[in-house]
C-alpha cells in the first residue's frame, strides 16, 4: 500500500489529514445545507475533480514547476487584466473571465502563481536574501494584490499576498526589514481606507468593530454567526440539532459561515478536534517543506503551508468576530469549488515536493 | 554575458535557515490558533449562557390563544348568540413572490371585489412584517374548496378558520343582547387602562352593545398561549408548548324567546316597547324594542350605507326604547302618587270631590283639563285610578306639592338608573325644584306642579323604570334590579343566581299598598275601568294601570316640549299590569308611540303578552276561569 502510494507521489500522511477533514466538511455541509443530499453529492463530486487534479500535480517533478514559474506568474497578471477590462461581474465584484470553453477566476491561479514567482526569484539568489531582492519580490506580490483587490477581492488578495511574503519570510528575510515592513504596512492601511477600498468594504470594517450598531443590516450576519457559536456551549447541540442554523438564521450557512454551524452543533470539543486537524496538516506541509531538496520546493512548499493556514485563520476568525467579514471559505469544509480545486492544486504541488526527489542531490 | 556566480552556496546552511524560518512559523501559527480557540472558549463557555439565551429568543415565539366566547342561552335552554367558523382568504405578503400576478389569479377564482382589494392593501402598509393579511373575509363552503384545490399554485395565500359570533334569531334579541365586533382603537385604548390588552392579544370581537357589552368579562374568558419554534422568516416549525386559554363562561338569560317572539309579533312594525318581567326576582322575561335591526351585520363590518340607514331612520332602530326611551309615563304612575298622597295624609281612602272635567287654582287663570269632557262625577283615590281620573290628581299633586312627590317618586326609581345588566340606559328626569334651578335657571312655579300629577310636565321615565315601579307596588316597597342574565353554565350544570335588590320604599301602612293594588285590580275588574274592555274574557285575574301620554318624540338627550310637539303628533299609548292578581308571577309594560289612548291599544298588546304567557305557563285549575265563572268571581269581587 504504501509503496503504490510512493509510486503514484501521495504523502499518506497529508492524505490522511486531508481525507478527515473533508469529511467532517461533508458532516457539516449536510446540517447546514437543510439535511440536502443533492448538495452534499455535488460536493463529493467537486472533491473527486480536486482530488484527480491534486495527483496529477503530485506526478509532475518540482523541476517542471520552477521551469514554468515565470509564465505562470506572467499569464496570471495578463489575465487578471484582462477581467479588470472585460471580465463578468458576479455577486457586484468583477472576478470571473469567461473563455466560453470555461469560466473561472484568474485570481485563483495567483493563488499559486505568486508563491512559485516569489519562491522562483529568491531562490536563484543565495539565501538570506538582500533586502533589494526582498524589494523586488514585495514589487511582484504587490501588483497582483492590488489587481485582484480592485475586482474588488478582498480575501483571495489577502491570501495571494500572504502566499508571496510567507516565502520572504521563509526565505531568511531579516527581521528588522520584517519590522520596517511591518510600520509601512501600518502607515499603508489609511492610505487603503481612504483610496483602495469599495465602501461595501469600509462598512465591514465597521461593523466588525462594532456589529451591534446595526443589528439588522450589516451586523446582522456576524451577530447571528456569534450567537450560533456562543450557544453551542462546550458540548455542542448536537448534529443537525443547531437551532440557529436549521432554523435559518444564519447566513451563508454552508459556505463562508460553515464553522459557524459547525460549532454550534459540535461545541467547544468539536471545535478543538478540527484545529487539531488543521494544525496537523500544518504541520505535516511545514515537515514537508523543511525536507525539501532545494531552496525553490522548500520556499514554495512552505509558502502553500502557510496560505492553507491563512485561510483558517482568516475564516475563523471572520466568523467568530475576531475580524471583519472578507469572503475567505473554510478550507476544504467550506461548500463550494473554485478554491477547493486551489487548494488541492496547492497540496498536488506540496506532494510532489515531498514525493519526488532527485537522487544525486546533495 | 552569463553572470557568474561569486561564491559557492551553503545548501546546508540555507536548509538551516529555512528550517529555522519554518519552525518559527509553526510556532506563531499555533500561537494565532491559539488565540482563535480562546476567543471562541470566551464566546461558548464565558458567554454561552448569554448567547444560549439570544438563541431562544430567536427561534421560541410565544403566541396568545383567544379563547372561545361563551355562549348565551334563553332560560329555556334555546342558544341565542353561538360561535360560528368562518373561512378567511389570508396572504403572508413577504411569502409572495409577485403580488399583482396573485391577486389577479385570486380574482380569477372567486369574486374579489376592488373594495376587498383596496382595504387589503391598505392594511398592507404600517404592516407588522410576515403577519397574514385578509383579503376575503367569510368565505363560503365552495369557496373553500376551490382554493383547497387550487392551493398549491399559491405560495404565501392560506386560508384560516376562526370562531365568529352568530345571532341566529337576528334582529329579535337586537335590544337585549348587544353585538361583538372587531376591537377598535377606543376599545383598545379601555383595555390598555383595564390591564386587559394581553387578555384580549388573540381576540378580534369584544362586545359593543347590550349583554355582550355588559357581561364581556365574563364572556370572553382567558386567553392562552402557545410557544412555537419560528424560522428566520417567521414560519413556525413546532409547537412545543400549550397553555390552553379559558373559554368565556355560558350564561342563561331569563329571556324567553317564545315571549319576546310574541311581543314582536304584536308589535309589528309600530314604534314601540315591550319589557315583562317577574316582578318576584326582576328577571327579565321579555324586553323587545321596535323597531329592531340585524346585529349580525355588525358582527363583519356593517357597510356604510347600511349603517347610514341605521343611523338616519326617522324610526330610531338603534335606540333601546325599554332601556332609552324617555316618555312621560303619563296615568300609569297614578296608583303610586295615590300611595304617596295617602302617605303623606294628603288624602284620605275615602275623601271624595266632584270632578266636572276642569281643575282651577285659585287666582290662576289657566285650567287644567281632564281627559273625559264633562268630568267623572264624585270619585275617591280608588276611583280615581280605575277611570284614570285626571283632576283628582291634579289636585292630589297640589296638595302633595312636588318636592313630597319628587323625593317619593325617586324612591320609586324614576330619575335613576335601574340597574339593569345593560349599559344602553337613561335615568330619564324626575323633576324637582333644584333640578328645573340647574336645568333652566327658574325658580319652580305652582303650575309645573299640577301636570306632574299626571305623569307630565318635566317627568319622563324609560319603560323598564316603570316596570320596576310597578314591581315595587306588587311587592309592597320591596326592590329588585330588572335582571337579564339569570345565571352561567358550569360543568353543564345552570347556576341560578340570586335577585339583585334595591333598597325598599317604606309606607307606613300596609293597607295603602293594598288600596292601590285594589285600585289597579278594578281598572282591569270592575266595568268603568279603563282596562276593562281588553281583559274582559281572559281567564285569569290580572290588574293594570293605563296610560296616554301627549306626546313628544324619543330620545336619549330630547327634552319634552308640550307646546312644540303635541300638535303634530299622536299620543303614547301605554299600559302597566301585572298577573295573576292574588299571586303575582309576572307583570308588564307597553309603550306604544304615536298609538293613541292606551286602554285600547296598549292595554291589548298586554293582554296577548298575558295570554301567551299562560299558555306557556298555564295556570293551576282553580285559578283558570271560564268566561262565566269570571263574571261571578268579579262580581264577588267588586261588592
Amino acid at each position: 500500500m504504501k509503496r503504490f502510494l510512493a509510486a503514484i507521489h501521495i504523502d499518506l500522511t497529508l492524505l490522511v489529514g486531508l481525507l478527515t477533514l473533508m469529511s467532517v466538511g461533508l458532516v457539516a455541509i449536510y446540517s447546514a445545507g437543510g439535511q440536502d443530499i443533492d448538495l452534499i453529492y455535488r460536493q463529493v463530486t467537486r472533491l473527486g475533480v480536486a482530488m484527480v487534479v491534486m495527483l496529477v500535480l503530485a506526478q509532475i517533478p518540482p523541476a517542471f514547476y520552477r521551469r514554468v514559474s515565470v509564465y505562470g506568474y506572467v499569464v496570471g497578471l495578463l489575465m487578471l487584466v484582462a477581467v479588470l477590462l472585460f471580465g463578468d461581474v458576479g455577486k457586484g465584484a468583477q472576478r470571473w473571465l469567461d473563455l466560453h470553453i470555461i469560466r473561472f477566476q484568474p485570481s485563483e491561479i495567483m493563488k499559486l502563481a505568486v508563491p512559485m514567482m516569489i519562491a522562483w526569484y529568491i531562490s536563484k539568489f543565495d539565501l538570506p536574501p538582500k533586502t533589494l531582492n526582498i524589494f523586488v519580490g514585495f514589487v511582484l506580490v504587490i501588483i497582483p494584490t492590488i489587481l485582484i483587490a480592485k475586482q474588488p477581492d478582498l480575501g483571495t488578495s489577502l491570501l495571494v499576498a500572504s502566499s508571496g511574503i510567507f516565502a520572504l519570510f521563509l526565505a531568511g528575510m531579516r527581521w528588522r526589514l520584517i519590522a520596517y515592513v511591518a510600520l509601512l504596512a501600518g502607515a499603508f492601511l489609511p492610505i487603503m481606507w481612504f483610496f483602495l477600498m469599495q465602501d461595501y468594504q469600509k462598512q465591514r470594517v465597521l461593523t466588525f468593530l462594532n456589529p451591534e450598531s446595526d443589528p439588522l443590516g450589516s451586523g446582522y450576519h456576524i451577530i447571528q454567526s456569534k450567537i450560533a457559536i456562543g450557544s453551542g456551549g462546550f458540548e455542542g447541540k448536537g448534529w443537525l440539532k443547531g437551532t440557529q442554523s436549521q432554523l435559518e438564521f444564519l447566513p451563508e450557512r454552508h459556505t463562508d459561515f460553515i464553522f459557524a454551524v459547525y460549532s454550534e452543533e459540535f461545541g467547544l470539543i468539536g471545535v478543538m478536534a478540527l484545529l487539531a486537524i488543521y494544525l496537523f496538516i500544518i504541520g505535516r506541509g511545514l515537515v514537508l517543506a523543511v525536507r525539501a531538496q532545494d531552496a525553490y520546493s522548500k520556499l514554495l512548499a512552505g509558502a502553500i503551508t502557510l496560505t492553507f493556514f491563512v485561510y483558517v485563520f482568516v475564516n475563523m476568525g471572520m466568523v467568530s468576530g475576531l475580524l471583519p467579514v472578507v469572503g475567505v471559505p473554510l478550507p476544504l469544509v467550506s461548500y463550494g469549488g473554485t478554491s477547493m480545486v486551489t487548494l488541492l492544486a496547492g497540496f498536488g504541488i506540496l506532494m510532489s515536493i515531498g514525493t519526488q526527489k532527485r537522487l544525486l542531490s546533495r | 554575458m552569463p553572470i557568474k556566480r561569486q561564491t559557492i552556496r551553503d545548501h546546508t546552511a540555507e536548509a538551516n535557515l529555512v528550517t529555522r524560518r519554518a519552525f518559527i512559523a509553526f510556532i506563531i501559527t499555533s500561537l494565532l490558533l491559539g488565540v482563535v480557540l480562546s476567543n471562541l472558549y470566551v464566546l461558548q463557555v464565558k458567554q454561552h449562557q448569554d448567547f444560549e439565551t439570544r438563541s431562544d429568543t430567536n427561534r421560541i415565539k410565544v403566541l396568545p390563544v383567544a379563547p372561545n366566547r361563551g355562549l348565551i342561552y334563553d332560560r329555556n335552554g334555546v342558544l341565542l348568540a353561538e360561535n360560528q367558523p368562518v373561512f378567511s382568504l389570508e396572504l403572508i405578503p413577504e411569502d409572495i413572490d409577485d403580488l399583482d400576478t396573485t391577486l389577479s389569479q385570486l380574482k380569477a377564482l372567486f369574486p374579489i371585489t376592488e373594495e376587498d382589494i383596496s382595504s387589503f392593501k391598505q392594511t398592507l402598509r404600517g404592516q407588522r412584517r410576515f403577519k397574514p393579511i385578509a383579503l376575503k373575509t367569510r368565505l363560503s363552503e365552495q369557496e373553500v374548496a376551490i382554493f383547497s384545490a387550487n392551493k398549491y399554485r399559491f405560495p404565501g395565500v392560506s386560508i384560516e378558520a376562526r370562531l365568529s359570533r352568530h345571532y341566529p334569531y337576528a334582529g329579535l334579541l337586537t335590544h337585549v343582547l348587544g353585538y361583538v365586533s372587531k376591537i377598535n382603537k377606543k376599545d383598545l385604548q379601555k383595555l390598555i387602562e383595564a390591564g386587559q390588552e394581553d387578555n384580549y392579544a388573540a381576540t378580534y370581537d369584544i362586545g359593543k352593545l347590550g349583554v355582550e357589552r355588559f357581561h364581556e368579562s365574563l364572556l370572553h374568558g382567558k386567553v392562552g398561549y402557545q410557544q412555537v419554534e419560528v424560522n428566520s422568516q417567521g414560519r413556525i416549525i413546532r409547537t412545543l408548548e400549550v397553555q390552553p386559554p379559558t373559554p368565556g363562561q355560558d350564561i342563561v338569560l331569563n329571556i324567553d324567546l317564545r315571549l319576546q317572539q310574541k311581543a314582536a309579533e304584536l308589535l309589528g312594525d309600530r314604534r314601540g316597547t315591550v319589557v315583562m318581567t317577574d316582578p318576584s326576582t326582576g328577571g327579565v322575561l321579555a324586553l323587545y324594542s321596535s323597531p329592531s335591526y340585524d346585529p349580525n351585520m355588525f358582527v363583519h363590518g356593517i357597510s356604510q350605507a347600511n349603517y347610514s340607514a341605521l343611523l338616519n331612520s326617522t324610526d330610531r332602530p338603534l335606540i333601546n326604547r325599554a332601556t332609552q326611551g324617555q316618555y312621560p309615563p303619563a296615568s300609569t304612575i297614578k296608583p303610586h302618587l295615590g300611595l304617596v298622597g295617602l302617605e303623606h295624609e294628603v288624602i284620605t281612602p275615602d275623601e271624595e270631590m266632584t270632578d266636572y272635567g276642569r281643575y282651577r287654582l285659585p287666582n290662576v287663570s289657566h285650567v287644567w283639563r281632564d281627559w273625559k269632557r264633562g268630568g267623572h262625577g264624585k270619585v275617591n283615590l280608588t276611583k280615581a285610578i280605575e277611570v284614570s281620573c285626571d283632576t283628582f290628581y291634579y289636585d292630589l299633586a297640589y296638595r302633595t306639592g312636588i318636592d313630597k312627590i319628587s323625593e317619593s317618586m325617586m324612591d320609586f326609581g324614576f330619575g335613576d338608573y335601574t340597574g339593569i345588566d345593560l349599559h344602553e340606559e337613561s335615568a330619564a328626569n324626575m323633576p324637582s325644584r333644584g333640578w328645573k334651578k340647574a336645568r333652566f335657571n327658574e325658580p319652580w312655579y305652582i303650575g309645573d306642579t299640577i301636570p306632574v300629577g299626571i305623569g307630565q310636565s318635566f317627568w319622563t321615565a324609560t319603560p323598564v323604570q316603570i316596570a320596576q315601579s310597578v314591581n315595587t307596588l306588587i311587592n309592597k316597597g320591596e326592590r329588585f334590579i330588572p335582571q337579564i342574565k339569570r345565571g352561567y353554565i358550569e360543568n353543564e350544570q345552570i347556576t341560578v343566581e340570586l335577585p339583585k335588590t334595591l333598597r325598599p320604599v317604606a309606607m307606613k301602612k300596609e293597607a295603602n299598598w293594598d288600596l292601590v293594588l285594589d285600585a289597579m285590580y278594578g281598572t282591569v275588574n270592575r266595568d268603568h275601568g279603563t282596562a276593562f274592555n281588553a281583559f274582559a274574557t281572559a281567564p285569569y285575574v290580572s290588574a293594570g294601570k293605563t296610560g296616554t301620554a301627549q306626546l313628544f318624540s324619543v330620545a336619549q338627550d330630547e327634552e319634552y316640549e308640550e307646546e312644540n310637539v303635541a300638535e303634530h303628533l299622536r299620543d303614547n299609548a301605554m299600559y302597566v299590569g301585572y298577573a295573576p292578581y292574588d299571586a303575582p308571577q309576572v307583570s308588564i309594560a307597553v309603550v306604544i308611540e304615536n298609538a293613541g289612548g292606551g286602554s285600547s291599544n296598549a292595554a291589548p298588546v298586554a293582554r296577548a303578552m298575558f295570554d301567551y304567557y299562560f299558555t306557556l305557563n298555564p295556570l293551576p285549575e282553580d285559578k283558570w276561569y271560564s268566561p262565566t265563572e269570571k263574571r261571578k268571581v268579579l262580581e264577588y269581587t267588586s261588592s
